[in-house]
């Protein structure tokens, strides 16, 4: 923790200060001391940063750990690897575990186990309802003490209109966010992929967009109502975007994120795969939910990120066993491990000029914290200030690497990128001062 | 007293095969026959007339023929079937193979053993061939992908039955000759019907004009208005009386009983007052227009029974052709592939 390191030489992104310059980034005891042009090293260990840019470390606001229950998809030590390979620095786990983290031993737990085994930052998110059945309130106050960041029920919607209205209020009394995975059941009852000719070709069943943007729109208007704040998981559809923008004009407290898979990839990479062809693939690892969307919905997601409507990525990483997507495409289990190829993913977004590189290291950093108000739990998380935790990454926006699952980090190999070539890379990872990931390949 | 007739003598088996070869069988590339969204003319046309040879191998004395003689074909059907699996099995064992009928009552996940596990048993116990019928789209594609043995996809989920779209091909052509221009009419619930799709593919692909109709609860989404090479291009049209007008052919579909109660369709009683193909309608179309079904039929409800059973109606030819085509399908696909040859 003590170590002394000095970055050197490289351009410097820290969104939050509007910082975007050559410095060199002085880090020791577990803080950022410096960030200024020729710090004296004074015995510091040093990296070579030159040609690389460096930025506060990456904030995943929607991780799956699936720790504790479930830690043959992943736990927390192999997903928080994977993270310090994506470049996160900051994991927020969803409490979809078994049990459910919806009281405060099972909290405990996870954060027990995250200080022993993780090797980045793990902030927890409690569930809304007990088990995540939808009925009744959990405990909110105690998993807010407990050190929850927020309130979810996500892999599923919180259904009930006046649950959601309750915990909007409930949760508010501690400044908490409400997340809403937003899917209306009764449109989207047996879907396993978005609504449209691509469903119709792999005669599939399909949810319409209008299953998350219907409950987009109710949730808003419960913020509206009651003042609290919901904050709307993994947007997926122009709809829902559009319903985020006008609520935000309207002064609602509502925030929104993303994933790189729904700004970069559409419905036809469950027929065709993310590399493109003419056989028909059904894809399970392509299979997610929100399901993947067609172009019109990936441009709105893309403007939405960049017009600032949606505040942050958010991987919504979902690792899964090998047969949970070995299987007919009906079965196989929902989600993408996502950790390990946010940067190169979202990276496309930059190459074609949809986005700027300092607004998209925004959108995984101060952005993140900001939306969820993280830096009320973790003082100058998401920045470069000095004090702030020494979370720091370095990424190559333009080195090229091939995604080969069996190498990733995350017991969830499942992935529809396999064998894609993808342009930016993160070369190093170090979460408070510790260096937790470096790249196999030289440092430039 | 029943006359026991001595079969003519044949003639020795001729270094030819006992099927009439067709010309260019070279043009055959296929291991499994999964869908016929990506066939071209001249494998359909291979296909038709390889039909019509076993067509006369089925008019023979003794409908036996050796050519796939020491091949293993087993069905794995997932789904109840009696035609579709009777005619396969027929037709491998016309072919002289053996046929073995494997019966998955459930899905593979309630029975413990994946899809991929038991088609990797079935190609280890030497299945040349294995023909499935699954309840899930994409099942075929998933087996294929893992087997070294051919697929032949008998029906999988709303996706696709192509076999079924090939003997309803044939059964056109055998009364209409070219389809190309002719105006066939789809009705029913489209939405949940894989020979629909099967049929849609292959009619369009050969200049058919399809006109699909249902109400619009049953038209699956982005059917109207796709883009080029997405969606076979055909019409909608939820009015039957109009759809039907000058048709050439009219196929109804099964309209099963959970649709009804599903909320996709108000009840019996109207749909079968607004979609149902019987004599009123079928006067609007060509006076020589036939009638088609896969079944089976639902008699009263998307189908009257004189339709059925009139002179219109060319239901059971579907049927005779299904073990035909079913045979030119295997006997096809075992040159290319089988785990001998490959």
């Amino acid at each position: 923790m003590s170590e002394r390191l000095v970055i050197r030489g490289g351009r410097v992104i820290d969104p939050a200060r509007r910082l975007d310059e050559i410095a060199d980034v002085l880090v020791e005891d577990g803080q950022i001391v410096e960030v200024a042009r020729g710090v004296a090293g004074d015995g510091a260990r040093e990296i070579d940063a030159r040609g690389l840019v460096v930025a506060p470390g990456f904030v995943d606001v929607h991780t799956h750990l699936r720790d504790p229950g479930l830690e043959y998809k992943e736990d927390i030590a192999s997903g928080t690897r994977a993270a310090a390979r994506g470049g996160f620095t900051t994991v927020c786990a969803m409490p979809n575990t078994q049990p459910a983290m919806d009281n405060r031993a099972t909290v405990e737990y996870v954060l027990r186990k995250a200080a022993g085994e993780a090797i980045v930052r793990v902030l927890p998110i409690g569930a809304v309802s007990k088990d995540r059945a939808g009925r009744a309130l959990a405990e909110l106050g105690d998993l807010a003490e407990t050190g929850c960041i927020g309130f979810s029920d996500d892999g599923a919607p919180v259904g009930d209109a006046t649950l959601m209205r309750r915990a909007l209020e409930y949760a508010s009394a501690f400044g908490l966010p409400v997340i809403d995975h937003c899917e209306e059941p009764s449109l989207s009852h047996d879907a396993v992929m978005h609504e449209g000719w691509v469903a119709t070709r792999l005669g599939l069943r399909g949810a319409p967009a209008a299953a998350e943007s219907s409950m987009v729109e109710r949730d808003v208007a419960l913020a509206a109502a009651t003042g609290g704040h919901v904050h709307i998981a993994h947007v997926s559809t122009r709809a829902a975007v559009d319903a985020v923008r006008r609520a935000k004009a309207r002064g609602v407290q509502v925030t929104a994120e993303v994933t790189p898979h729904h700004l970069t990839l559409t419905d036809e990479t469950v027929a065709f795969g993310a590399r493109g062809g003419d056989a028909l693939l059904y894809d399970t690892d392509a299979k997610v939910n929100p399901p993947l969307r067609p172009q019109d919905d990936v441009d709105a997601c893309i403007d939405g990120l960049a017009d600032g409507t949606i505040d942050c990525v958010a991987t919504d990483h979902a690792p899964h066993a090998l047969i949970e997507k070995l299987c007919e495409f009906d079965e196989a289990a929902f989600g993408i491990s996502g950790l390990e190829t946010a940067f190169g993913l979202c990276m496309r977004l930059v190459h074609a000029g949809r986005l700027d590189l300092a607004t998209l290291v925004e959108r995984m950093t101060i952005g993140p914290v900001r939306a969820l108000g993280l830096d009320r739990a973790v003082p100058g998380i998401g920045t470069l200030a000095t004090g702030a935790p020494a979370d720091v990454v370095l990424v190559d926006p333009d080195a090229q690497w091939l995604v080969e699952p069996e190498r990733f980090a995350s017991k969830g190999k499942n992935t529809p990128l396999a064998g894609v070539t993808l342009r930016g890379a993160v070369i190093a990872t170090i979460a408070a001062g510790r260096l937790v990931f470096e790249s196999e390949a030289e440092l430039v | 007293m029943t006359t026991i007739r001595t079969p003519e003598p044949r003639p020795a088996e001729p270094a030819a095969p006992a099927i009439a070869p067709s010309p260019d069988e070279t043009a055959w590339r296929r291991r499994h026959l999964l869908d016929l969204d990506d066939f071209g003319a001249e494998e359909i046309e291979l296909l038709m007339t390889t039909t019509d040879a076993m067509k006369e191998v089925l008019a023979r004395e003794v409908p036996r023929v050796p050519a796939l003689r020491g091949s293993t074909i087993i069905t794995l059907f997932y789904e109840n079937s009696t035609r579709t699996r009777s005619s396969f099995e027929l037709a491998g064992k016309v072919l002289g193979a053996d046929v073995i009928n494997v019966a998955a009552s459930s899905s593979s996940v309630t029975k413990g053993e994946s899809l991929v596990d038991t088609v990797k048993t079935l190609q280890a116990i030497g299945a040349d061939v294995i023909i499935m019928r699954h309840g899930r789209s994409g099942a075929p594609y998933l087996a294929a992908r893992h087997a070294v043995c051919s697929i032949v996809n008998a029906g999988d989920g709303l996706h696709a039955h192509p076999t079924q779209a090939l003997l309803d091909l044939y059964t056109m052509r055998a009364r209409l000759g070219d389809v190309r221009g002719r105006k066939v009419v789809i009705v029913g619930d489209v939405l949940h019907s894989r020979v629909a799709r099967s049929d849609m593919w292959l009619l369009t692909s050969l200049g058919a004009e399809v006109v699909v109709c249902a109400p619009p609860t049953l038209i699956p989404q982005g059917l109207a208005g796709a883009g080029e090479g997405q969606l076979p291009p055909v019409r909608v049209e939820t009015d039957l009386d109009v759809a039907v007008r000058d048709a050439d052919v009219v196929m109804a579909l099964r309209m099963q009983n959970e649709r009804m109660t599903g909320g996709f369709v108000p009840g019996v009683r109207e749909y079968s007052r607004l979609y149902q193909v019987n004599a009123g309608r079928l006067a609007r179309a060509k006076p020589a227009a036939f009638v088609m079904h896969p079944g089976p039929m639902n008699e009263g409800i998307e189908i009257s029974h004189e339709v059925a059973h009139g002179l219109q109606s060319q239901v059971e030819e579907q049927v005779a052709n299904g073990v035909a085509v079913r045979m030119a399908v295997l006997w096809l696909i075992t040159r290319v592939g089988g785990r001998s040859r490959t």
